[in-house]
């Protein structure tokens, strides 16, 4: 194990006008004891580091690495059973004086005085971080009131200044809104609103940016980063995402298997990384630079597998039943999209939240209704099938051939259901094999084929971690022997790390079983990666589709340049974010 | 939300009239009438059974009308605000009813009032402390009250309080107050006779209350918006009250609509037992004798009521959730 004295990061903050210390992690280890008598898990052992004042220190790993416990036990907020097994948490106050927060009692009141106070904290989810029964504005109020004496007025004015400060629209009427009628990106902002009313010293942000799409992340690390600024605060910022560690980070402090694996300046990690796991985690951001397909010669038929011609999808618009819903102007989900899947080929379709990419999707598997518009898939045998009007068996047999993997990988797979179970189910609903040896047999070769042992057959899903339910779920959808899958997001719910390992395991069986994908995602890095052609969506419409590595390297819309622009680049040296693309729509 | 609230009600309107030819229906499906059943209660009682007494008896009250025109009779009268003459007791329903479920509803909403007072913090105290002993002696208590039931818990009470405190316990009034017009005295006297009832009839309700409570609560105390809220600065009970107890107890309030019929028809026996001037024995007697003015009369009463208390507590959920007020 590495020592204090080796980990502490001199170089470029010593000498005059040195920031000054903040905040010091000494030898902190967290445990976790499930019950009375057994043994305590150790979530974060012997970690060390400083905080200096208006820094941003990035705390990186994969999950269960312990660098959201090391977060939550800064701010005393580790949950039973966990508890704090020793060292120190030194808080340099304003004054010049030292409090150890570790030493602290975390219910008591010296400690609810500094955290939400001079210590704030912003978290990954932002739908179920904000209470779903109050209003935006009576969580910020609470905040502000908490501690600072002023009239429920004031608190309420502060409140309005506020949102405005973090970009929220109108936030005279945005106030007396509740978190559902907030989109993802806005809730987030109004998160760091509510962490920014007290006017903190130091903000923790635990993954702030992961749930959310890439221009959303870019603006909202455009927004903390001015916040940080504006406020002079200390950051912390945890994330698994090198990319985003490589715009925003001075220090960076990498964690795995609860321990501190290495810590220095950014550059410094960047460039020289003493260990290979740091080195990994960079290369997996890298990776992403170029095309996969290209690199192993992948081969494109010239014959159309898929034909979609003018699909459009609009909800609403029209009085239903008895004038629940208001007549107006219909919402178009999918507006006019046209375009020719090849076989094995790749697609990839990009866009942010709302574009229209799933709603597409959910489509071309008839999992939704189009309005208007063909899908045509030509069969095994040549024939060609109307999709968007097929019926009964013909609808069947294509959902034999076309399947679909899920973005989350916990959500996608049924929980009282084993492995076995869960593989064979597509093979009986079909009557493709019955009987339980044939059943068990293929079920043995498709967890081979995703690379997992035949012996999980018999585990529920909660068993596995984020990437081997994925694995599952892409079995599952392998099962019938499909000459395209949908693959909606697959990969965005997992690290970064896995996701590498998730995209090359889909390209290997693409070439072993003569596979298509059509791959929807809002991350171009991926795309690139992964698909040869690219279809950009934007609020409905597909507005540009091309090669992939053209789409993604000299795009001609400026939309997709927005969209680039917006992928940090995965090296201290070449931050993007500060001087990106920004799209505003004609 | 007024809207809400008459679309609600208009909603209502076809609802209760299904109900009404369902429940004339039910009452009508045993073989026989009024008429027969008070034949062979006749003829038990060793008493001769004149045909020619039960042929008038079935003209004068229609019973051979069809059915049809026996309901539109009934419905009609109903609506009229008559609800019709009691056979069995020769006197109008509404007289019988009247102060029976008036003193029905005091008693579930004392009931109610009991157990949600004891419930909800004995549930928030379980929930918060889990696994300490004062959640497993509350959760003990707790099977405890649901294992045992409702009459026999009736009968020890009554027995200790008769021996112990020498206190007149069967009825809801002592026997002077027992037909004496309201007053202040009779109102205390009612309240004394209300303490047994509602015990008995709360301690399953409680106790299965506080493990609902219980577990609402501990699937609310670790989400993400607690952690936030703790984030802030809190303290805990504040933290407590304002988020986690607040989104648990939403559930709560939908049952309430069950409340009033599960107390009325759930709790005949122990009725029964304590001789209680409530509405289920009548009721139950009414059924057996097939006096269908009367049970019809009732069973109208409970179906309206608990489209009243859903209702209510649709109302009040809309007020308490914002995410169904705007979805």
């Amino acid at each position: 194990m590495l020592s204090a004295t080796t980990l502490d990061i001199r170089g470029e903050n010593t000498g005059a006008g040195a920031p000054r210390t903040l905040l010091e992690v000494r030898n902190l280890s967290v445990t976790f004891q499930a019950s009375i008598g057994r043994q305590a898990v150790s979530a974060v052992q012997d970690v060390n580091f400083t905080v200096h004042e208006g820094r941003t220190l990035c705390l990186v790993g994969e999950s269960g690495s312990g660098k959201s416990v090391t977060a939550r036990a800064i701010l005393g907020l580790v949950e039973e059973p966990g508890q704090i097994a020793g060292g120190q948490i030194l808080y340099h106050r304003e004054d010049g004086i030292q409090t150890d927060l570790a030493a602290l009692d975390p219910k008591g009141k010296p400690f609810r005085s500094i955290r939400g106070n001079e210590i704030a904290m912003i978290f990954q989810e932002p739908m179920t971080s904000l209470s779903p029964v109050h209003t935006i504005g009576s969580q910020i109020i609470e905040a502000i009131r908490l501690h600072q004496l002023v009239s429920r007025k004031q608190a309420r004015e502060q409140a309005i200044e506020l949102l405005r400060q973090v970009e929220i629209p109108s936030p005279e009427a945005a106030i007396d809104r509740y978190t559902f009628e907030y989109s993802g990106g806005m809730r987030q902002r109004a998160m760091i609103a509510m962490a920014l009313s007290c006017s903190p010293r130091l903000l923790i942000a635990d993954e702030p940016t992961t749930a959310l799409d890439v221009t959303t992340q870019a603006e909202i690390l455009d927004l903390i980063a001015r916040m940080q600024k504006r406020y002079g605060m200390a950051v912390i910022f945890i994330t698994h995402d090198m990319g985003v560690v490589a715009e925003i980070a001075d220090d960076v402090a990498v964690m795995r298997r609860s321990q501190l694996l290495e810590y220095g300046p950014v550059r410094q990690i960047f460039d020289t990384a003493e260990h290979g796991y740091t080195r990994e985690l960079i290369e997996s951001v890298r990776r992403l630079e170029h095309s996969a397909r290209t690199v192993r010669g992948a081969k494109v038929s010239p014959q159309v597998l898929l034909s979609v011609r003018e699909l459009e999808k609009s909800y609403g618009g029209r009085a239903t039943g008895l004038g629940k819903r208001k007549a107006g102007a219909a919402v178009r989900a999918v507006k006019s999209v046209s375009f020719d899947l090849h076989r094995g080929e790749n697609l990839g379709i990009v866009g942010e939240s709302g574009s229209g990419k799933t709603t597409l999707a959910n489509c071309l598997m008839r999992i939704l209704e189009p309005s208007a518009g063909t899908i045509t898939y030509t069969r095994e045998d040549g024939s060609d099938l109307e999709v968007a009007r097929a019926g009964g068996g013909a609808l069947r047999a294509y959902h034999r051939d076309v399947r679909m993997v899920f973005q989350d990988p916990f959500a996608s797979l049924n929980p009282r259901m084993t492995v076995a179970q869960i593989l064979a189910e597509p093979l009986k609903v079909n009557n493709v094999l019955t009987r339980p040896d044939d059943l068990r047999k293929r079920v043995g070769e498709l967890l081979d084929m995703v690379g997992m042992p035949a012996d999980v057959a018999e585990r529920y899903p909660h068993a596995f971690s984020g990437g081997q339910r994925q694995r599952i779920g892409i079995a599952r959808a392998l099962a019938l022997d499909p000459r395209l899958v949908v693959a909606d997001e697959a990969t965005s719910a997992l690290d970064v790390t896995l996701r590498s390992q998730i995209l090359d395991l889909m390209l290997d069986l693409q070439e072993r079983l003569n596979l298509s994908y059509i791959f929807i995602s809002h991350d171009l890095g991926v795309i690139r990666y992964f698909c040869d052609r690219v279809a950009v969506m934007y609020r409905g419409e597909m507005v540009e589709l091309g090669p992939a590595d053209t789409v993604c390297s000299t795009p001609d819309h400026d939309y997709t340049k927005a969209l680039l622009s917006a992928a940090p680049a995965g090296h201290p040296d070449e931050k993007r974010l500060a001087n990106r693309h920004r799209y505003e729509r004609p | 939300m007024l809207a809400f609230i008459v679309r609600r009600l208009l909603a209502a309107i076809p609802f209760m009239f299904l109900v009404s030819i369902t429940v004339f229906i039910l009452i009508q499906l045993p073989p026989g009438d009024f008429a027969t059943s008070y034949a062979a209660s006749l003829s038990a009682a060793g008493e001769y059974v004149d045909q020619n007494t039960i042929a008038e008896l079935r003209a004068r009250y229609g019973l051979n009308d069809p059915l049809i025109v026996q309901y539109f009779r009934w419905i009609g009268g109903i609506l009229m605000g008559d609800f019709g003459y009691s056979f069995q007791w020769n006197s109008p329903v509404s007289e019988l009813i009247g102060e029976r479920m008036g003193l029905t509803v005091l008693l579930t909403f004392a009931t109610v009032i009991f157990t949600w007072a004891v419930a909800l913090p004995l549930g928030i105290y379980a929930a918060v402390h889990k696994y300490s002993i004062g959640d497993y002696i509350f959760t003990f208590i707790g099977f405890i009250g649901l294992a045992i039931p409702n009459f026999l818990l009736a009968l020890v009470m009554m027995y200790f309080a008769v021996v112990w405190f020498g206190q007149d316990v069967s009825g809801l009034f002592s026997p002077e107050f027992r037909n004496a017009p309201w007053s202040w005295a009779r109102m205390v006297d009612l309240g004394k006779h209300l303490i047994i009832p509602i015990l008995v009839l709360g301690t399953a309700s409680t106790a299965g209350m506080m493990r609902v409570m219980r577990a609402n609560l501990l699937d609310q105390l670790h989400q993400p918006y607690v952690v936030t809220a703790r984030a802030k600065g809190l303290s805990e009970a504040r933290l407590l009250t304002r988020y986690p107890i607040r989104i648990a107890l939403n559930p709560f309030v939908s049952t309430i609509g069950w409340l009033l019929p599960t107390l009325v028809s759930g709790e005949i026996i122990t009725s029964i037992i304590l001789s209680l001037p409530t509405a289920g024995p009548l009721l139950l007697q009414a059924l057996l004798a097939q006096d269908y003015y009367l049970s019809g009369a009732f069973l109208l009463l409970l179906c309206m009521m608990t489209v009243v208390g859903t209702l209510i507590s649709d109302i009040l959920l809309v007020l308490l959730d914002p995410r169904i007020r705007y979805s």
